[in-house]
């Protein structure tokens, strides 16, 4: 995958539609990010963080029980296994590097289940950064745990009550904090979206998911995989996956949540900065997006992944919250895993159509762990 | 159909010696059509008109209600548009709107609507000048003036070029921040201001956190004019086209008794 055009376009998505305040920001911190990434020092102290504090490199778990049940080899890339318990540190430890790097004091975070809020607040204790987290009041409830956690770590939580009370209100509250605020402030995006540079800087701070378990299927199994599967709310753990097997013949494979899914139900449509597909009505009022998992509940999704449909390189299927109920639970029992809701969704799609992989090899990136939808999923089973 | 000349009208109303108020009322909530007439009666130069969106970024608490209750009552682009075809007020309308709504309609679809429907020009605050080109040339074709803002962020080579795409009028943004009152006008309202007027002869109206009659007083100092938003906004959620009517009165006679020296 390569850089975007110098307007910030995948083919005709992405972009930089922010408000006229926003523009010098988003052009010096372009020019902060491509000038951070070429210096050896700067990706030698951020190689640094990612080992000695985040855990990385995360490991492949092959499923042997699953596989066998499915017929087929089930490996799991481990970015549940990352300090904070999912890939987002990658990025955070990234843009908060470059936050210190550009001489910001804050940083301003979205966050949906709270992963990103929390690993945003995570990097800000580290390097020693204010952090304020918005997060929709109906994840706030959905997602007690990490609220407490995020305000353990010394972060400030906003609760959203405008629009949806989700994911998507929370980018807006963000944003506009981000207007009033820039000059101090560097905005904390979670995922491959937004405007220019955003998608595709957060896609280099998560290129090392790909990166490494390329090299790990080769060292393993002595070939690519046949297919890769990742989860899609934005898409961040999905584009950091792809990343490392775009250019083999894996089938690359996003699953969307039915009631969020931007690429299967959506049009180009333009909001958060960007260009891409977006659920929306006849007048172009933004949808909401319902989830059962928090971390997936949004309309749109990142303009590369957009791009990687339209060209027809990646697909993007839906699975229904049942199913993914039932993922969530086949994993804990036959592996010993619990899976984050966000991640149960690749899962129930790599069970719902394993009879046409029968034999294959398919790598999904296990993204986060469960702990943090443990008391929502009491409420589903019953205890 | 020809629409009033936005930046003639207004250029015509500075050269006499006016400041420019310029209220905003968000389309579809309750009384809008009246308040609009209400702020016309009252002294208004222009109007600017909201069309509500679902995701206003550029907006703050009351602006973002008011978008919110014309949403939940059935408000669309569409059925704004029809609406405002029914106010005929003797000056420019200018509408206020996300850039999803024009994406979604199409570039020159949307700028006909307009057209239309009797608008002058056309305010879109997420879209930049660098993603203007495409909107800019269809607002062109139907003659609707593109409103472009200029942000105290921007640095001094950006204003110009902000400027000479500018149409009707240039946008001055008030503060760093969203649309919604604060207790005094900000430094960069007049700073910005008077960048702006350093470069450019097309009206300079601020806009964004400026409060109440005395800080339009205070931003005529250095501007053509203002933009009056949650100011108004509130006023016709609390009170409804009269409390509008009231409101655009008192910014009127502050500004017509601080700067109109002489009554022809």
């Amino acid at each position: 995958m390569g850089e975007p055009t110098e307007a910030g376009r995948f083919g005709e998505f992405g972009g930089r539609f922010v408000p006229e305040t926003l523009v010098p920001a988003c052009q010096e911190l372009e020019a902060a990010f491509r000038e951070a990434w070429a210096d050896p020092i700067f990706r030698g102290d951020l190689d640094a963080v990612l080992r000695e504090y985040a855990g990385r490199p995360s490991i492949l778990t092959e499923c042997r029980q699953l596989g066998a049940q499915l017929g087929l080899r089930l490996v799991l890339k481990r970015e549940d296994l990352n300090h904070t318990g999912s890939h987002k540190i990658n990025n955070v430890l990234g843009q908060a590097l470059l936050a210190k790097r550009m001489g910001k004091k804050r940083l301003v975070a979205e966050t949906g289940a709270g992963q990103h809020g929390v690993a945003s607040a995570t990097a800000a204790a580290l390097l020693g950064l204010e952090c304020k987290v918005y997060m929709g009041a109906v994840d706030v409830e959905r997602q007690a745990l990490n609220v407490f956690r995020m305000k353990l770590l010394g972060a400030e939580v906003e609760a959203v009550h405008s629009g949806s009370r989700t994911l998507k209100d929370a980018v807006n509250e963000a944003m506009r904090d981000w207007v009033a605020t820039v000059e101090s402030t560097h905005y904390c995006l979670g995922s491959v979206m937004g405007p220019h540079p955003y998608p595709w800087m957060v896609r280099e701070f998560h290129r090392v998911i790909g990166t490494e378990a390329r090299a790990q299927c080769l060292d393993a199994y002595g070939a690519d995989p046949d297919v890769v599967v990742a989860c899609v709310g934005g898409g961040s753990n999905a584009i950091g996956i792809f990343s490392g097997f775009v250019d083999t013949s894996a089938r690359l494979v996003g699953v969307e949540p039915a009631g969020g899914a931007a690429v299967g139900r959506g049009h180009p449509g333009v909001v958060h900065g960007m260009r891409s597909y977006l659920m929306q009505d006849e007048y172009g009022q933004v949808q909401e997006a319902h989830s059962i998992s928090a971390g997936l509940d949004y309309p749109g999704v990142g303009p590369e992944h957009s791009y990687l449909a339209s060209i027809g390189r990646a697909e993007y299927p839906t699975v229904t919250d049942a199913e993914v109920v039932d993922a969530f639970q086949l994993l804990a029992r036959t592996e010993g895993i619990i899976p984050a809701l966000e991640c149960a969704h690749a899962l129930a799609w790599i069970a719902r159509e394993a009879a046409t992989m029968q034999g294959q090899t398919v790598l999904m990136n296990l993204s986060g762990r469960g702990d943090k939808d443990v008391g929502q999923m009491m409420e589903v089973l019953g205890s | 159909m020809t629409n009033p000349d936005l930046e003639g009208h207004l250029r015509s109303r500075r050269d006499t010696g006016h400041k420019l108020l310029v209220p905003y009322v968000t389309g579809g909530v309750n009384g809008w059509l009246d308040a609009v007439r209400a702020a016309v009666a009252s002294g208004a130069d222009a109007i600017e008109i909201g069309i509500p969106f679902s995701d206003p970024v550029m907006d703050g608490p009351v602006i973002q209600q008011a978008s919110q209750l014309a949403l939940d009552g059935g408000a669309t682009p569409v059925s704004i548009l029809h609406e405002v075809r029914e106010v005929d007020v003797g000056v420019p309308l200018v509408v206020m709107c996300y850039y999803n709504t024009v994406h979604h309609a199409g570039h020159a679809r949307f700028a006909s609507q307009l057209r239309d429907a009797g608008i002058s020009g056309a305010i879109v605050p997420d879209l930049p000048l660098e993603e203007s080109g495409e909107w800019c040339a269809a607002a062109d074709d139907a003659s609707v003036a593109t409103v472009m803002l200029a942000a105290p962020t921007a640095p001094d080579d950006r204003l110009p070029r902000v400027c000479a795409r500018a149409r009707g009028f240039v946008y001055s943004v008030g503060l760093l921040g969203v649309t919604g009152e604060r207790d005094s006008l900000a430094a960069t309202a007049t700073s910005l201001a008077g960048r702006l007027k350093a470069v450019t002869d097309r009206p300079v109206v601020v806009g964004v956190g400026v409060s109440n009659a005395s800080q339009a007083v205070e931003a005529c100092r250095v501007a053509d004019g203002v933009v009056q938003g949650a100011s108004v906004v509130r006023r016709l959620l609390e009170g409804g086209p009269d409390a509008v009517a009231e409101y655009v009165s008192e910014v009127r006679r502050a500004l017509d008794s601080e700067f109109v020296t002489s009554v022809s």
